[in-house]
């Protein structure tokens, strides 16, 4: 059974938005989400709550006291849990609600309020008998990119290129964190090292923030009266954090999602076929690590795409135009945005960081120790076979 | 098996939004509020959205400070953390003017005082910060309410909970023998029957899904396969800042373990050798602790090729 996104909504991400509590930033993604889709509540079927792990913020099962706000009150509610990758994984699962039959219409939402505790003091809690080696997401990732460094022989700048790039895009996005059309190559490099090689500015910011997306079946999507977004396929796949031979630079479960995406959107050649992608991109080196992990270059090039500037707006695959993860990063919520930014761009509702002509669009996620892939493509036309 | 106790905690913040700021703030001005949904019904502590309409809810209404139960049970055992540090009953209070019951603590002494139907009243904190907590608990008997103070306006944006988690940890029995080993200052992998991949610390093979039983001694020197220099502070840090942690390839072992490498942190790189610095014998225990740090052996750089599946 098709499906399609119907509207798509999010907050105004900042470091604190302590204007709003839990439920209201949930709702003011929800209401615009809502509004962009043209439907109210009586039209939503389900709800699906996606949320990075508790010890975030700090409250055992959001979803219980975020129940009425969120509409779930006399619907099913379903809460997800994939890490950072939640946000995708959430618009996974109200997808195949609807291609299942189960309901017309879902709502997704997925949130993250960092302002209210410390993520890099909850991913660093030291367990008894062991050594207090934990440093947080950056701490986790560095040597991985310190890796693909040497195995790719990138030139050391690609990953200040991504963030000037991502931060840019940024400024064209009214609802981006981190908003720098002024920033440069060199204010990058000149950018504290935090967790060598990973510098300041190729870091992404902590963010509060909220997405949503109504998913709604072919009849629903027919009886829209404003474009959608027609969800091609979606993917998911899950390795172990660690064992012998794990390869932390091209994860093998991301590489097998992305071949079973593509297979089933019936895309043969991802370069050319995909018109724009957002790719969940914590640190700025992983652009080009998830560009060859999805299969838009071949292992070790992809850092090519990034020099020869292919993946700037108006190059041959526009990446993260809303600014991305480097932009915002509301933990939970941020793979559900590349997924909510991927529809808008073939909806045709991107605004400033729109991608001219965009027809088909990646939306990507990572969580967890480059465990958990979620991925989807979009279309703005209905696949012909489902 | 080994377990010792892991204590985390951290002061979260909440931010309270128009609707529950107006009901803190009420609090510390000894009023209660009540949000007003479009049924007509008052719901205490607020609702932020009604349920049935789903319309913000802005209707703020004040309430008594006295109330029914409706229900309740009885603790002898009070944990930390619970508003009284004496037995109390837990109870289900519907507030004079309300239409919903709110769950708190009935200082009655004794169960024999609890009953269904039993009236009680809220026994303020005598220092009101703006925070559920300036209820103290309620008290049997509608005593003559204590008159509100002025209202002071000013609204209450964020309030603090901390939050206190106390598990005990408790290791596998691979993961024990290690730790054993370790106490006598040996390391200790275990070979996947499988894929004959040697795990250190040993467990059941992630990739394989069956215990590594085939003990494998692993030598103290190892090879760095990629490192990060921690440049940052963060809260709950351990050491100051800057220093390497490494991935580090025991001769012997498939899998890295982290660990620092004490150096010159520019001279750090993939490949370098190096070896554990152990703590005195006398000071070993049942930790990787016993190992402070790993330092270059001076012996030349491993080939990349060598460790290039061990990243």
């Amino acid at each position: 059974m098709r499906a399609a996104v119907l509207g798509t909504g999010q907050t105004h991400h900042r470091t604190r938005r302590t204007d709003v509590s839990m439920a209201g930033l949930c709702r003011e993604a929800i209401d615009r989400a809502l509004a962009d889709a043209g439907v109210d509540w009586s039209q939503i079927d389900a709800v699906v709550l996606g949320k990075a792990p508790d010890l975030f913020e700090g409250v055992m099962m959001p979803e219980l006291f975020l129940a009425d706000a969120i509409g779930a009150a006399g619907r099913p509610l379903l809460r997800v849990h994939t890490a950072g990758s939640v946000g995708g994984a959430t618009a996974n699962v109200a997808t195949s609600l609807v291609r299942a039959g189960v309901h017309r219409r879902v709502l997704a939402v997925a949130f993250e309020k960092q302002s209210e505790s410390n993520a890099m003091w909850a991913l660093s809690i030291q367990p008894p008998f062991t050594a207090p080696i934990g440093a947080g997401a950056g701490g986790y990732f560095a040597p991985h990119i310190r890796a693909y460094i040497r195995r790719s022989h990138a030139p050391g700048h690609i990953g200040a290129l991504v963030a000037v790039k991502d931060r840019r895009n940024g400024a064209r996005n009214p609802y981006a964190h981190l908003r720098q059309p002024d920033i440069t190559l060199e204010s990058v490099q000149a950018s504290k090292m935090l967790w060598d090689p990973i510098r300041y500015d190729e870091t992404c910011p902590s963010s509060d923030g909220a997405c949503a997306v109504v998913i709604g079946d072919q009849a629903a999507a027919e009886a829209s009266t404003r474009k959608v977004a027609w969800i091609r396929a979606t993917a998911m796949r899950t390795e172990p954090t660690f064992f012998a031979g794990k390869d932390h630079v091209n994860p093998r479960a991301g590489a097998e999602a992305a071949r079973a995406l593509w297979q089933a959107a019936g895309i043969t050649d991802p370069l050319d076929q995909v018109d724009v992608a957002e790719i969940y991109v914590p640190f700025s080196w992983f652009e080009p690590m998830w560009l060859e992990n999805l299969g838009f270059a071949e292992a070790g090039h992809g850092w090519k795409l990034v020099e020869s500037g292919e993946t700037a707006l108006g190059g041959r695959l526009p990446v993260n135009p809303s600014g991305g993860v480097l932009c915002s990063n509301p933990i939970g919520a941020s793979g559900m945005l590349r997924f909510a930014e991927a529809a808008m761009q073939v909806m045709g509702r991107a605004g400033e960081h729109q991608v001219a002509g965009a027809r088909t669009a990646l939306g990507h996620a990572y969580g967890g120790g480059s465990q958990f892939f979620s991925m989807w493509v979009v279309s703005d036309t209905a696949p012909a076979s489902v | 098996m080994l377990s010792a106790p892991l204590n985390i905690g951290f002061d979260y913040t909440r931010s309270l939004g128009p609707v529950l700021g107006r009901f803190m703030a009420g609090l510390r001005d000894r009023r209660v509020l009540g949000s007003r949904s479009a049924d007509g019904r008052i719901h205490v502590p607020p609702l932020e959205y009604d349920p049935a309409t789903h319309a913000p809810l802005t209707d703020l209404v004040e309430v008594a400070s006295t109330g029914t139960v409706l229900s309740w049970t009885w603790t002898d055992h009070p944990l930390e953390g619970q508003p009284l540090d004496r037995p109390f009953g837990w109870a289900l209070i519907r507030l004079d003017g309300a239409d919903t019951a709110m769950l708190h603590a009935v200082d009655a002494g004794t169960r024999d005082r609890m009953q269904t139907g039993m009236r009680v009243h809220i026994r303020w904190s005598p220092e009101r910060t703006g925070h559920i907590r300036d209820i103290e608990c309620f008290e049997p008997g509608s005593a003559a309410p204590v008159p509100p103070s002025a209202d002071t306006g000013e609204p209450v944006t964020i309030m603090t909970t901390p939050i206190r988690l106390s598990y005990t940890h408790t290791t596998s029995t691979d993961e024990s023998r290690y730790l054993r080993a370790l106490a006598e200052g040996r390391l200790l992998g275990q070979r996947c029957p499988v894929c004959h991949k040697v795990y250190v610390p040993p467990r059941v093979c992630p990739a394989d899904g069956v215990p590594t039983e085939e003990e494998v001694p692993v030598r103290d020197h190892g090879t760095v396969t990629t490192f990060c220099v921690v440049n940052v502070p963060f809260p709950g840090q351990r050491l100051d800042p800057p220093y390497v942690v490494a991935q580090i390839l025991l001769d012997g072992a498939d899998i890295p373990i982290p660990h620092f490498v004490i150096g010159d942190a520019g001279q750090v790189r993939m490949g370098m050798r190096v070896a554990a610095v152990w703590r005195p014998p006398e000071d070993w225990t049942t930790t990787p602790e016993n190992i402070v740090h790993f330092r270059p052996t001076g012996e030349p750089d491993a080939p990349y090729e060598s460790f290039e599946e061990h990243l």
